[in-house]
């Protein structure tokens, strides 16, 4: 009993209204140390770490800071204790600089901008950051934005960080500069928290490691005396087969084709250079990049939602540059992208499954009218008379203002049959669903209209691992029935496993395809960075398929 | 010409006060459209103020206009107060909440100044107060010529109008509780995260809006009228409201364009009755010029898209901590 721990969590407790966050859970962090927190999606890990830091205010349970029970009811007192957070969505204000950041808050002393920036380059200098103080942070890199964060903790006072996912959006190089830092910072005497569900940065970085799961404590263990089978069972609470099937199918002819695609983002700036590509039906193309690197630009326009500027999209041969979503839809290809927010694109929150089922097909309705049939022996007159009649009968018919709720009740009554979602009815807004049925009900609809391009951004995003695998199941359904697959991802070892070929994109340019069982993680991880270019070293264009639907007329401007 | 722009400066400050009252509001997050109404209730305020305290036999000119001031700073610090409360508290929708308290602040106003200040002779009472102290300026103004006549021949209202737009601007750049509140204006969940009382600073910083927008009624009603007070105050002090909404926009939330800006839109708004001779109909389209103005400088500012010119990030939202 003799040990003081620096940091102490006992029966803690959160609810949101009747579910609960996190439920009876204690561990404790010693000085020095670097603690893992591994646990699933929605595990209740950044809720519980959010009370630390003040964020949240726990329902039940005490925190002990060096033995003593501490009250942590706002940020302000999270940094009297010296806790400090940095957030997996950073905390910054684009129009600020780096140090005006940096000093924002409370306490401090003045605010002179010689000054701080001295102090700033100072802390950067210690732990080996590199930093500049005066750049804005909307001109900053991800990685730069997240040193940032760790700088403002440090220049607090902290002396227990707590890390957010921070390598969700870094190359793995990027990943071990980072882990430099935390080892100086360790040894500095500064203990560290990383919540992370990532097992091999565990073993890399952590000395201990503790494991939640829905919500509650598993245990903790010493890193060194486990292994990345024995945590993953603890994270999911039995044993399972890590492995995605990869169905064998025979590929069809490219269904899509890209050629020298040039978009431009909302800023203005390339997106997407240069980039060609193709897909086969029944095949799975997976795209692998680090976050913001274009695969948004590239969905939208495939999807026709955003100005192509230069080069060509071909669906079976034909191109679909300039048309609208509308007529890109009904060639076939559909897209589901789930955002960080998860609701942002492609449903209405407030709306119900069924409505949001009608979002897509809304306009096919028709009343019904058919042509009046021409008679034998009629006078000229009549027959012109008749023409007229049905013209505009067709007219009426095409712009029939209703809408028709039955059968879309039935659509959605089979997407939450089919992909087994949750909800209490179809008229269930789907705001009130969890982030994977509100995911399921999005793919569902897609997956609904037979398409045979599917381009689907993230699609597991926050999901714990059963419905990532219903989802992958789904998925492997529609490339069996010969489908083609773009699957943007974000997990390396997932896509290695589910997609038959791999397209790595570093801001913007392809930096080359492979066959997803003849490359590794470190591979990926170069080209991600931009270390490599398969592209360039291979002296060749890539992603031009040799049994090319695009006619020899030279239709697309080279 | 040097009474035109004398004039120019005299009706200015009455956008200046609105305008950096409306800036300092926005940059805690929050779109206040109430400022029309607030602006007549400090006017309601500020006549009943300088009512009491000219009830006396020999009223001294600086309590006099000191009381104005406290009472327009208090009724309209008072709307304020209640417009913070619905959106910051209540985090009721800014918007609805705005407009409602300048269709309340209006009508307070027009019962206000009919039915309670302006009774038993108030209006000499007030006319005289507007003339001579509220209109007292440096003596010898006059005799220095254009520089004395545009500058020096104001009332205090135009010097305390351009100190607070000076030290609104000083703050908000070069002070930390300036930072600070950029910061909330910009994204409230990132100033809670590093310990910035956010609640706390946007009910100053709204309640203070408001106060110093409501010394505007004060000024158009004691200073740019000489205290004559028309039945239909309420109206004039409302147009001059939006115009200070649109003044916002037009300076990029910078106080210190502010000042330039105000005297701008003060040209503007006297162009009218200045220029002899023209139709009912030209007089409307001369009125129409500030708007038309505010809206190309939106234009070339969302074109230009320069970040530092756009307004904060977070307007309009409202803040809740445990938000998910």
């Amino acid at each position: 009993m003799g040990e003081t721990f620096l940091l102490e969590l006992k029966h803690i407790s959160k609810y949101f209204g009747s579910v609960a966050a996190n439920r009876d859970i204690s561990f404790s962090l010693k000085k020095g140390e670097i603690l893992a927190l591994l646990g699933e999606n929605s595990s209740g890990k950044t809720t519980l770490m959010n009370m630390l830091s003040g964020i949240y205010y726990p329902d039940e349970g005490q925190i002990f800071v060096n033995g003593e029970e501490v009250v942590i009811s706002s940020p302000q007192d999270a940094f009297r204790h010296h806790i400090g957070m940095v957030h997996q969505h950073f905390k910054l204000i684009d129009i600020f600089t780096a140090a005006q950041n940096i000093v924002l808050g409370p306490g401090g002393k003045g605010y002179g901008v010689r000054r701080i920036n001295d102090e700033v380059r100072a802390i950067a200098e210690k732990y080996g950051f590199e930093i500049d103080p005066k750049k804005k942070v909307y001109d900053m890199s991800v990685s730069e934005k997240q040193t940032v964060e760790i700088v403002k903790v440090l220049y607090r006072g902290a002396d227990i960080l707590i890390l957010d996912e921070p390598t969700a959006v870094l190359t793995p190089q990027e990943t071990e500069k980072l882990f430099s830092v935390m080892r100086a910072m360790k040894a500095d005497g500064k203990s560290i928290i990383i919540i992370t569900h990532k097992l091999h940065e565990v073993m890399a970085i952590s000395d201990r490691v503790a494991v939640l799961r829905k919500g509650e404590y598993i245990g903790c263990v010493e890193t060194n005396e486990t292994s990345e089978q024995a945590l993953t069972e603890m994270m999911v609470g039995q044993k399972v087969e890590l492995n995605i099937e990869r169905p064998k199918t025979t590929f069809d002819k490219p269904i899509l084709e890209i050629r020298n695609l040039c978009v431009r983002s909302d800023e203005g700036s390339r997106a997407i250079e240069d980039l060609s590509c193709f897909i086969r039906g029944g095949e799975i193309l997976g795209v692998a990049g680090i976050a913001g690197c274009g695969q948004r630009e590239l969905c939208e326009a495939i999807a026709g939602l955003r100005k192509v500027e230069s080069g060509g999209i071909y669906h079976e041969g034909e191109s679909i540059v300039g048309r609208s979503p509308k007529e890109i839809a009904a060639r076939g290809v559909a897209m589901s992208f789930i955002p960080e927010d998860r609701l942002g694109m492609g449903l209405a929150p407030s709306m119900s499954i069924t409505d949001n089922m009608m979002l897509k097909n809304y306009s096919d309705h028709r009343f019904g009218i058919r042509p009046l049939a021409d008679k034998e022996g009629d006078r000229p007159f009549a027959k012109r008379c008749r023409r007229a009649l049905n013209r505009v009968g067709a007219f009426v018919d095409r712009h029939c203002p209703f809408v028709d709720r039955k059968s879309a009740r039935a659509e959605a009554e089979r997407v939450i049959k089919e992909l087994d979602v949750s909800t209490p009815s179809t008229e269930t807004p789907v705001r009130r669903l969890s982030g994977g049925n509100v995911q399921k009900v999005l793919l569902g609809r897609e997956i609904l209209t037979d398409p045979n391009v599917l381009i689907t951004a993230y699609p597991v995003r926050g999901l714990d691992i059963n419905s990532s695998y219903l989802i992958y199941d789904i998925l492997n359904r529609q490339k069996r029935a010969g489908a083609g697959i773009l699957f943007i991802g974000e997990d390396l070892d997932v896509m290695l496993e589910l997609c038959d070929k791999i397209m790595v994109l570093c801001h913007g340019k392809m930096m080359g395809v492979v066959h997803a069982d003849k490359t590794g993680k470190e591979q990926l991880g170069l080209m991600m960075a931009g270390a490599l270019d398969l592209a360039e070293e291979k002296g060749k264009p890539m992603g031009v398929a040799k049994d090319s639907q695009i006619g020899e007329d030279g239709t697309w401007n080279a | 010409m040097d009474n035109f722009l004398a004039s120019a400066i005299s009706f200015g400050v009455i956008f200046l006060f609105g305008c950096v009252g409306e800036i300092l509001t926005e940059k805690s997050g929050h779109l206040n459209l109430g400022i029309p109404g607030i602006m007549c209730v400090g006017a309601a305020g500020g006549c009943f103020g300088v009512r009491i305290a000219m009830s006396g036999s020999d009223p001294s000119g600086v309590l006099v206009v000191i009381t104005g001031i406290l009472f327009a700073l208090l009724f309209a610090g008072a709307l304020g107060a209640v417009y913070a409360f619905l959106t910051v508290s209540l985090r009721s929708n800014q918007n609805v909440t705005g407009l409602a308290c300048t269709i309340f602040g209006a009508g307070f106003t027009s019962f206000f100044i009919n039915s309670v200040v302006m009774q038993n002779g108030a209006d000499s009472l007030l006319a005289k107060a507007g003339q001579q102290f509220f209109g007292a300026h440096i003596p010898g103004a006059g005799d220095l010529g254009w520089f004395g006549t545009i500058f020096l021949s104001h009332g205090v209202r135009v010097y305390l109008a351009i100190v607070i737009a000076v030290v609104a601007a000083v703050v908000l750049r070069y002070t930390k509780v300036g930072l600070n509140l950029r910061a909330i204006g910009e994204s409230p969940a990132t100033a809670d995260a590093v310990g910035i009382n956010v609640t706390g600073y946007k009910y100053t910083f709204i309640v203070g809006g408001a106060a110093i927008a409501g010394l505007g009624g004060l000024c158009y009603v004691m200073g740019y009228m000489n205290g004559v007070v028309g039945s239909t105050v309420d109206q004039t002090i409302q147009g001059i409201g939006w115009l200070s909404i649109a003044l916002v926009i037009f300076t990029l939330w910078k106080p210190a364009l502010a000042i330039l800006g105000s005297i701008v839109f003060g040209m503007l708004y006297i162009l009218s009755s200045r220029i002899t001779g023209i139709s009912f109909v030209q007089i409307q389209l001369l009125n129409l010029v500030p708007y038309v103005v505010t809206i190309l400088v939106l234009i070339v500012t969302s074109i230009v898209g320069h970040r530092e010119t756009q307004p904060p990030a977070s307007l309009g939202l409202s803040y809740f901590r445990e938000d998910r």
